[in-house]
């Protein structure tokens, strides 16, 4: 077991060094140098090359580089906000997005469980059909398409609920964008848990505990929902991505103040550094929750355990 | 004793049991073919037949859709900037007949005999002729990304399954690490480096997309690698490459489609995502993604400009969604609940 959540922190680790790489390439090979004011003369401007460490070989450069990333220091902004260090621009913004994202997470979580077994227990009726509907309708439909919709319904037409974020308001602004962000997680939490549900309830177990005369709640929650999870957290990784496709998107449409909508202003406005703060940190938080979502399964289904180690 | 030999049989003594030459055929345990099964359990699934269908029909409108109105994709008509839809015939019975708030734009502005299927744009360009141009080019782009996805994922995939030992540990680690890094950071970023073109986007699609692929080679190969046949053509002298292309790819092909066809939504998901956060195909090309783009920033006012295309976008979707869970079941009906 240890030597496999060490294997998986290695790989970890060298995708985060490759995308450090990748990023510090982008840099040099973007046009145009930090200093192309056209009054720097050409000693000047060799002196601010040695001041900030541009003379320095290639690979002392990117190690520089790396530091400072994961440091936390992602220089200055060099359109958006003019000569604005980039980390003082993110950190509020990571909050309101991870916020968002949980919010997403948990809500579809719930839901798509509650539909999935609903599904399971009512297999082949007319609930079954309808809980499958809704799923391949969240599976197919993009989220801004979701979020789109409603914004313009919900929000414009009815008025329920705040267009755009509105930070004195938080609870309320966030309602929207969860909910949008959510259909695609419920979806396919809905979708995994409804097959597995139908085989674990067809196992031997659970018709043991049927003839034993458990009330039926109480066999879904006590016995059967356990081996069900196991499964679902191995989707749990794709629905991140997921989430985290769709806060950009989502995040422009309701402007909201998060990550997402800085990538998407700063992709707009050629602010390379914002850019590249912004995708080192989704990167970041994507490959540590990938790590989690691979050990939580290594410890919580002991089949995984043991195959593992005999390998 | 009668003998034997005074016997005669005549012509009549026997009559045939059954008048012409016909076959007798076991209905009940007739067999069929594979690919006359997986017809029988495509046909089967209402959805996916349906989904077919839709799909058959926006390709079709894809091709000949923006011909029909005799605007051009990119023909600008400012007069024409932001009419609603008017179709002919249905606006006989009070549907798409180009009120706006209550006035008949077209009669206001005098364009009795003018009409924009769809609407105009803000521009004045006819949304029904975007539409399917922004169809057809989200399907080029989709379609190229997902074959050269096929190409690459598989011939990784087999490769690293074939060999084993060393090759396979390096390339899997290789497709572990790159798998990491988020397709979102990566498509953006080389949205931003390479020019903005269809052919940009489908770069940025292939350099993730195949990842997914060589594992379903991959694992066909290392279950294919034990059997019989493959033993009896190394026996005959058959070389690696000849092993792995003329004996293991044929048996994977079932597999592939299936995930080709998982992966073709996806791609276009993927175009439309670029086209929203402004690195999509550059106008006045459209795209589903930069229609959607476009019309969501006149949506609170002029919501006709982003519905067509979102719902073709929608319908396009569900139905190859529905297509290809259809044709996993037909392919392999023991996958289903997978």
């Amino acid at each position: 077991m240890s030597k496999y959540i060490l294997k998986r922190i290695l790989i970890s680790l060298a995708t985060l060094f490759v995308i450090l790489f990748v990023l510090f390439l982008m840099l040099e090979f973007m046009p145009g140098s930090p200093f192309n004011d056209e009054k720097l003369t050409e000693a000047q401007r060799i002196l601010l090359n040695a001041k900030y460490g541009l003379d320095q070989p290639f690979f002392v450069r990117f190690f520089n580089y790396a530091g400072n990333m994961l440091k936390g220091d992602f220089g200055v902004s060099y359109v958006i906000n003019k000569n604005f260090a980039v980390t003082s621009m993110v950190v509020d913004r990571f909050f309101v997005t991870i916020r968002i994202g949980l919010q997403a997470m948990i809500l579809g979580s719930i839901v798509g469980l509650v539909l999935g077994i609903i599904a399971a227990i009512k297999h082949n009726t007319w609930v079954d059909t309808l809980c499958s509907v809704i799923s391949i309708i969240g599976v197919s439909v993009p989220s801004y398409v979701f979020a789109l919709a409603l914004a313009y319904y919900v929000g414009f037409k009815m008025g329920l609920f705040p267009i755009l974020y509105n930070p004195a308001i938080p609870e309320q602004s966030s309602v929207l964008p969860t909910i949008a962000l959510s259909l695609f997680t419920i979806a396919n939490v809905a979708r995994f848990t409804r097959s597995e549900m139908i085989d674990v309830l067809g196992s031997d177990y659970v018709q043991l505990a049927q003839s034993k005369g458990i009330k039926e709640w109480k066999l879904i929650i006590k016995h059967a929902l356990r081996n069900t999870l196991i499964p679902i957290i191995t989707v749990m990784g794709p629905l991140l991505v997921g989430l985290l496709t769709g806060s950009m998107v989502v995040e422009k449409i309701f402007g909201i103040p998060g990550l997402g909508s800085l990538m998407v202003l700063a992709i707009q406005n050629n602010d390379y550094n914002v850019v590249i703060a912004c995708a080192f940190i989704y990167s970041a938080l994507y490959i540590f929750t990938m790590l989690i979502v691979d050990i939580l399964y290594g410890v919580i289904d002991p089949r995984i355990r043991v195959a593992k180690k005999g390998a | 004793m009668t003998q034997v030999k005074d016997i005669e049989f005549k012509d009549d003594d026997f009559t045939f049991a059954h008048e012409t030459n016909e076959k007798i055929i076991d209905k009940t345990y007739n067999t069929s073919s594979y690919a006359k099964d997986v017809w029988s359990h495509f046909i089967k699934n209402k959805g996916a037949v349906i989904g077919a269908v839709i799909i058959i029909l926006i390709v079709i409108m894809a091709i000949v859709g923006p011909h029909l109105t005799g605007h051009t994709y990119k023909s600008i008509i400012i007069e024409h900037a932001s009419l609603t839809p008017r179709i002919p015939f249905l606006e006989n019975f009070g549907l798409f007949d180009g009120t706006f708030h209550g006035k008949n734009i077209y009669v206001e502005k005098g364009f009795q005999d003018i009409y924009y299927w769809f609407g105009a744009d803000t521009q004045g360009r006819d949304i029904f002729t975007r539409v399917w141009e922004g169809t057809r080019i989200s399907l080029i782009i989709a379609v190229t990304a997902v074959l050269i996805d096929i190409f690459v994922g598989m011939v990784y995939g087999l490769i690293s399954g074939y060999f084993g030992g060393k090759i396979d540990m390096v390339m899997q680690r290789i497709a572990e690490i790159l798998n990491g890094i988020p397709t979102l950071v990566i498509v953006t970023l080389l949205g931003l480096v390479l020019p903005r073109g269809i052919a940009s986007i489908i770069f940025a699609l292939m350099i993730t997309g195949w990842i997914g692929m060589s594992r379903i080679a991959r694992a066909q190969v290392l279950k294919l690698k034990e059997q019989e046949f493959i033993l009896a053509s190394k026996t005959l002298g058959a070389k690696n490459f000849a092993i792995i292309f003329k004996d293991i790819l044929p048996n994977i092909f079932g597999q592939i489609i299936i995930m080709s066809m998982f992966s073709i939504p996806n791609a276009i998901f993927t175009e439309a995502f670029l086209s929203f956060v402004g690195l999509g195909v550059p106008a006045p090309m459209a795209s589903l993604g930069s229609l959607i783009s476009e019309g969501y920033k006149s949506m609170t006012i002029y919501p006709h400009m982003m519905m067509s295309a979102i719902i073709v976008l929608a319908l396009l979707m569900l139905s190859l969604n529905l297509f290809a869970d259809g044709l996993r079941d037909a392919f392999d009906p023991k996958m289903k609940q997978m």
